[in-house]
């Protein structure tokens, strides 16, 4: 969803950054279980990367909050293959499979495994020009969706300008969804002052960007 | 004390708990066929052994070596990393930014903890903690000062918000005394967080 607790730029009360000094890969074993088996169901292609990161922003935000990472990565994890009819409540209770399996489009080899995985690429041949180029001063619309975005909320309705066109890419806010539509759109990288986000106080030496795919985008 | 012991329980049974949970998951995914426990094993392994900052430290270095490459990096990282032989293909989207007397960058995912896996493997916790993701649009002089990192104070800090595919990996600048170093002394310095933004290159740390 759109304007749930995830959306964390600008919040205050968090408290500092505390770096860990010589941070292993993974804090315990199960956490490595969940990163893999999240990988290893997701290359069946059920759901596309954002309807991935929908069902972790739509947990309630009490459990968001007080979860770990890879604890977040689980419970979504295990909302979704219940959500897909992979697995039964019943066998999430029964803590066994109480049912054959569907058929997955692809089940990841140990062999494919041990090659370097690659990530997806999200580029897409696209139908029109892309609307602006670099230079141009654009506008991010105000806009609350109660479904998927990845515009945040702290640059929504700012004026910024467009820095780079990143080509045209499989569009979050439709491919959460779930309708099976990938829409590309043309995505640039908009920058901003801290002055324009956060008010006359923001350090005038702080300037941030976004990814602003171009339904965000209005002509400033 | 006895509040204490109760927290000690408390926390301890949680653990148990997701333990238990991630375990019955993995055995249901398993026996419908699903997952192969054994690629899952090798999943673990690639990022506890093979892919992490160290892949990104050689395109650094090598950056700094290598004008040519530099400016490969900069135009087209994704391109550049795979022409280098590196070590995990990338797919797409590499963006390399490079700090300068004038802008310093910082990387960040507020909305979740997009990080460019293939050439620093995983993020460590702070890189995806409510502090971080919270603050480093807000206020990245105070993040940085977590890191001990203090800016010249006419430095721009240009901070990345990683909301799309797009990754980010931070060219940082080169220090000085490192004039004759080869590029495998030269990696050595190159740390995770000089190429998120949180750190800077020290020669002397070496």
């Amino acid at each position: 969803m759109s304007n749930t607790v995830h959306d964390m730029g600008g919040m205050h009360g968090f408290g500092p950054v505390e770096p860990e000094p010589n941070e292993p890969v993974f804090h315990a074993p199960w956490e490595g279980r969940v990163h893999a088996l999240q990988r290893a169901i997701g290359a069946a292609g059920l759901w596309s990367i954002d309807g991935g990161r929908a069902s972790l922003e739509t947990l309630p935000p009490a459990i968001y909050l007080a979860s770990t990472y890879y604890q977040r990565w689980f419970l979504g994890l295990e909302r979704r293959v219940v959500r897909y009819g992979l697995v039964g409540e019943d066998e999430l209770k029964a803590g066994r499979s109480l049912r054959p399996g569907a058929k997955l489009a692809h089940v990841v080899t140990p062999a494919e495994a041990a090659r370097p995985p690659m990530r997806g690429n999200f580029e897409r041949p696209s139908s029109a020009s892309p609307k602006f180029k670099p230079g141009d001063r654009v506008r991010t619309k105000e806009m609350n969706p109660a479904t998927h975005t990845r515009l945040p909320r702290y640059a929504r309705d700012k004026e910024g300008v467009v820095e780079a066109i990143r080509g045209c890419h499989v569009s979050p806010d439709t491919a959460a969804l779930d309708v099976h539509d990938e829409n590309p759109q043309w995505l640039y990288t908009v920058v901003f002052t801290g002055r324009e986000l956060w008010g006359d106080d923001a350090d005038p030496a702080i300037k941030v960007s976004i990814e602003a795919f171009e339904p965000y985008l209005l002509r400033a | 004390m006895a509040d204490h012991q109760h927290d000690h329980n408390h926390d301890h049974s949680e653990l148990s708990d997701i333990q238990l949970r991630v375990r019955a998951l993995e055995t249901i995914l398993t026996e419908k066929g699903y997952v192969d426990p054994a690629a899952l094993d090798q999943m673990v392994e690639a990022y506890e052994t093979k892919i992490g900052p160290k892949n990104g430290a050689r395109l650094v270095a090598r950056a700094w070596i290598d004008p040519d490459f530099k400016a490969a990096l900069l135009k087209d990282a994704t391109a550049a990393a795979n022409a280098s032989g590196h070590v995990s293909p990338v797919g797409s989207h590499l963006i390399a930014v490079e700090n300068t007397p004038q802008t310093h960058n910082l990387v960040v995912c507020t909305l979740c903890s997009c990080y460019p896996w293939e050439v620093l493997g995983l993020p460590p916790v702070w890189y995806k903690s409510f502090p971080y993701r919270s603050r480093a649009v807000i206020d990245p002089k105070g993040v940085l000062a977590d890191f001990g990192v203090t800016l010249p104070a006419d430095t721009e800090i240009r901070i990345w918000d990683s909301t799309a595919e797009t990754r980010f990996i931070v060219l940082p600048m080169r220090p000085g005394g490192t004039e004759n170093w080869s590029e495998d002394r030269l990696a050595e310095i190159v740390t995770r967080d000089c190429m998120i933004g949180t750190g800077l290159p020290k020669p002397e740390g070496n």
